[in-house]
């Protein structure tokens, strides 16, 4: 699918008419509702835009779907993040008493960044990610969303292509977002395995016992390294790069397939372990180098805060024009990056003209604004390649609606209650 | 009004109870009361006791012999309860076990008074109490603990008999010390994730769908959760009554003293500022920065650029050796400028970052520069950064190579990896100090990096009487509102004490 040339230039075009007529404005406000089970969560909830020129204003909340609309449709944001909800509105927050105005809940975030792992590709760097370094995000992907699921309970994650160079991770959950800061900081290390900056060379340490955590990553990394690492990243290649691999635990003469590899590497390892030459703990260096140039790196900053902005979901990137799209989990092995829609092709796409909609136009005059404009929208989006990302989106909200379902009957817990609740539930599920 | 050395009399079985225990949870205050020169003598001589556990914490392995024998030779010292049950009733000097456990209490109590204040004394304070606690629990047998966890309510929900079985692997290879028997004989408890964060954050623990599976062994991490959200709470609480307790003249001065001296200066007040010129910076990296921030400096000089781990750590440390906002400003703009980033970017992004860290955006707060504490145990650099304590985040081998290009010898070289070895790692940079300035003895205790650069700037301007300016600055420097004690016997005594606390700081 040709991907039209995106323009940074023609983001004041594109915007409005993205934001008129393709952003899922009801799904959206539907998601950060989550199902009206605790007041006001929607409207003291932090947003953030950055506008022509850069910019930044923080603080803006609104009280209702349609404020947020006419908002963002009149303020043409290039950027929009997502913030925590507050004990007041943000809005309103230089008018709350010092000191009361505080962050109560948001999100448990995580933010996986190519540039990260620079020290360990060879084929891009910064900024710029290919399909051979994507295999990171999917490893990256797979390890988290597990440990995410079966380790800390969580149900309700939304992983979302930042649009240039990463992942993001939203955990949705009732206990994610209640999460304290010591919370959010000890999941974030319970996942890190890859620790020290630019003067550690060895990065990664394994001991014995080593934890079911870390074989569970281990089996999926195993899996892809040796795509990743010695086909796509080509770390035998030159003897400089298998001088790095191997300044990680020793020095060795290297071969050019992965057997005679390991092979050798532990053959000499044999030797020098004859020698008690090798001090404690040096015994997984296999899995410590594959875990160094596979394992996920995350920011714990990121995860930490509970007041930290992230980019929101279905944001433009100014950069690459990419829409950030939630990722379908059941599609990861063949999801390209690189075939995410702009916002260029689906401004052009909205403009293509479908014969099947002519009829449709001229049904349901008794309609009111809102509604109509919303229909339209719907129908709109459903015309361009936005339409399979937004399905992702439905699936994940409906899961959730089923959750939050449970806990407004047991906040009511009678009869009457729970069949207005369920027809609350009905007009939800309403596309 | 002034109290004199008599006690009051106890209140009855209420307090013998409470003392039955060598370990508490410190969740009722004390009733009585107690004199002035009590009250003091009390809070000093508990701060002495945080601050060893601070210091041996930072210089030795926790829990190993050489941390058990000095942090018992101090609560020994000190008079504090240690290690004997009540009925022991052998009097040591003449402080009976009681004694020892009222100490405890009433003095924990006092110093929560003095460091519920700011968000950076309560973290202090409750880290420390943490570090004391978890000493003290593990000192107690088994028995002991178990009479603990239920004296004090703390039920945790205890995993059959069968799950155990299907898990054991699992618990075997997450947990420290746990082999197959232990399982079987012992109780494994099973806490919400979110109440055993320490062991989660270390990955020392079996996770599964929320749960965290704790051996019994391990469950002082957990009576630590609890005993830290207690006090945490307890401290929000205690700073909200705060205004009343300040308003008595008798105590304010001890008070404000006590949350002053432990962390000696903190560099928030610039002594020098405008006195440095930018083009001076070049130069004095290489002369009187310590390691962290001569690095940082260069490695903003090669990249035209930091990340913000390093612009904070880099730049609060600049504002501590007295560069103004604007000064400032100009620093990290003309560096970044030769990087990728164009002036206008800077402006926007950038600026805002630096004006924040003089106080002059947001919340206002006007930031301190890091201490060494800080730098080695928080916020460890990753992928990227620059940040961090070299000596206790590089690798050894490129440690080397670094100090190697610095032109320090081989045989200091030698040195400052043994102490690093050590986990030392202030000693080794103070080690640094004195091989970069050809001294035998630093003359100083080294816990922040501005303070190295002052001791640097103060030895090679050739004012070697180190030891007594130190001294008289940190004096000048406390907040001597006037002490209204009539007697003036006790008032001088209570100098005498606060004298002794001040050179007990400059001392280590």
């Amino acid at each position: 699918m040709p991907t039209s040339d995106y323009d940074p230039a023609c983001l004041p075009d594109l915007l409005p008419l993205y934001y008129r007529r393709l952003f899922p404005f009801s799904q959206y406000y539907r998601w950060l509702s989550y199902g009206g089970v605790s007041k006001n969560y929607f409207q003291n909830r932090e947003f953030s835009f950055t506008l022509k020129d850069d910019i930044y204003v923080r603080y803006q909340s609104f009280t209702t779907q349609n404020e947020l609309e006419k908002e963002m449709q009149k303020m043409v944001p290039y950027k929009v993040d997502i913030g925590a909800v507050y004990s007041h509105r943000p809005s309103q927050h230089n008018a709350v008493k010092s000191g009361t105005f505080q962050a109560l809940e948001k999100e448990l975030v995580f933010d996986i960044d190519m540039t990260d792992y620079d020290d360990v590709r060879r084929c891009c760097s910064a900024a710029d990610i290919c399909s051979k370094c994507w295999t990171l995000m999917i490893i990256a992907i797979r390890i988290l969303d597990r440990a995410l699921r079966e380790d800390f309970g969580f149900h309700h994650l939304l992983w979302v292509y930042s649009g240039r160079r990463g992942v993001h991770c939203w955990v949705c959950d009732d206990a994610a977002r209640k999460l304290s800061v010591a919370a959010r900081s000890a999941v974030a290390e319970y996942l890190s395995l890859v620790k020290g900056g630019e003067e550690t060379l060895r990065k990664v340490v394994l001991s014995d016992p080593i934890h079911p955590f870390i074989n569970h990553s281990l089996s999926v990394v195993e899996r892809y390294f040796q795509q990743y690492a010695i086909v796509e990243q080509d770390i035998l290649c030159s003897k400089e790069s298998v001088d790095k691999v191997l300044s990680l635990p020793i020095p060795v003469k290297f071969h050019n397939s992965l057997c005679q590899f390991w092979y050798h590497i532990k053959k000499y390892w044999k030797y020098l372990s004859c020698s008690h030459n090798i001090k404690k703990g040096g015994q997984y260096f296999d899995k410590e180098i594959m875990l160094q140039y596979c394992y996920p790196r995350l920011d714990v900053n990121v995860s930490k805060g509970v007041n930290h902005l992230l980019k929101s979901p279905f944001s433009v990137h100014p950069k690459t024009g990419r829409i950030s799209v939630p990722i379908d989990l059941k599609e990861l092995n063949t999801f390209d990056p690189f075939e995410v829609p702009t916002i260029s092709l689906i401004c052009e796409e909205l403009e293509r003209p479908r014969a099947d909609e002519a009829e449709e136009d001229d049904v349901k005059d008794k309609e009111n604004e809102q509604e109509a404009g919303e229909r339209r929208r719907i129908r709109d989006y459903k015309r361009t390649s936005l339409a399979k990302y937004v399905k992702v989106f439905d699936r994940f909200l409906e899961a959730m609606a089923r959750s939050w379902k449970g806990e407004m009957l047991k906040k009511s817990g009678e009869l009457e209650t729970s069949f207005s609740v369920f027809l609350t539930f009905m007009s939800f599920t309403y596309t | 009004m002034q109290f004199s050395g008599r006690r009051k009399k106890l209140i009855g079985n209420f307090q013998n109870d409470l003392y039955d225990q060598c370990l508490q949870f410190y969740g009722q205050p004390p009733l009585e009361n107690i004199s002035l020169t009590e009250f003091e003598t009390f809070a000093v001589e508990r701060l002495k006791l945080l601050k060893t556990v601070e210091n041996v914490g930072v210089s030795c392995v926790k829990n190993s012999e050489q941390y058990t024998k000095k942090l018992d030779a101090e609560i020994s010292s000190l008079n504090f309860p240690h290690r004997v049950e009540l009925g022991d009733q052998k009097v040591q000097g003449g402080i009976s076990e009681y004694e020892k456990r009222r100490k405890d209490h009433i003095s924990h109590f006092i110093l929560r008074l003095a460091y519920c204040q700011t968000e950076d004394l309560r973290r202090w304070f409750i880290q420390q109490e943490m570090d004391l606690f978890r000493y003290r629990f593990n000192c107690l047998h088994s028995k002991h603990k178990t009479d603990f966890l239920h004296k004090n309510n703390l039920k945790y929900e205890t995993v059959s008999a069968e799950e155990k079985k299907n898990l054991k692997d699992k618990l075997i290879a997450s947990s420290y010390g746990l082999s197959g028997t232990k399982v079987e004989e012992h109780d494994v408890y099973k806490v919400p994730f979110q109440d055993a964060l320490d062991l989660v954050r270390t990955r020392k623990v079996y996770l599964l769908a929320g749960n965290a599976y704790i051996p019994h062994h391990e469950i002082v991490t957990i009576v630590l959760n609890d005993f830290r959200t207690r006090l945490s709470k307890a401290l929000a609480m205690t700073a909200r009554s705060l205004p009343a307790v300040q308003s008595d003249e008798r105590l304010q001065p001890l008070l404000s003293h006590l949350s002053h001296a432990y962390v000696g200066q903190d560099y928030s007040i610039q002594k020098n500022i405008g006195k440095i010129s930018l083009e001076q910076i070049d130069a004095l990296s290489g002369k009187s920065f310590p390691l962290c921030m001569r690095h940082l400096h260069k490695a903003l000089r090669e990249n035209h650029h930091l990340r913000h781990g390093g612009r904070m750590q880099y730049g609060l440390f600049l504002k501590g050796i007295g560069l103004t906002l604007e000064q400032a400003l100009q620093f990290w703009r003309s560096e970044f400028v030769k990087g990728k980033v164009d002036a206008d970017k800077f402006d926007k992004a950038y600026a805002y970052s630096v004006r924040h860290m003089f106080g002059k955006e947001g919340k206002r707060t006007d930031y301190t520069p890091y201490s060494c504490m800080k730098v080695i145990l928080s916020n460890p650099p990753s992928q990227g950064d620059y940040h961090g304590c070299p000596f206790r985040h590089s690798d050894p081998e490129l440690l080397k190579q670094k100090l190697q290009n610095y032109k320090v010898s081989p045989s200091g070289i030698n040195q400052i990896l043994e102490l690093v070895k050590g986990m030392h790692y202030q000693l080794a940079c103070q080690k640094y100090f004195e091989l970069t300035h050809n001294v035998e003895d630093a003359g100083f205790s080294l816990n922040h990096p501005n303070q190295y650069f002052t001791e640097s700037q103060k030895f090679l301007s050739g004012g070697r009487d180190i030891k007594k300016e130190v001294d008289m600055s940190q004096r000048s420097q406390e907040n001597p509102a006037s002490v209204t004690h009539p007697s003036q016997a006790n008032s001088k005594q209570a100098h005498e004490e606060m004298g002794d606390l001040d050179s007990f700081f400059q001392d280590e």
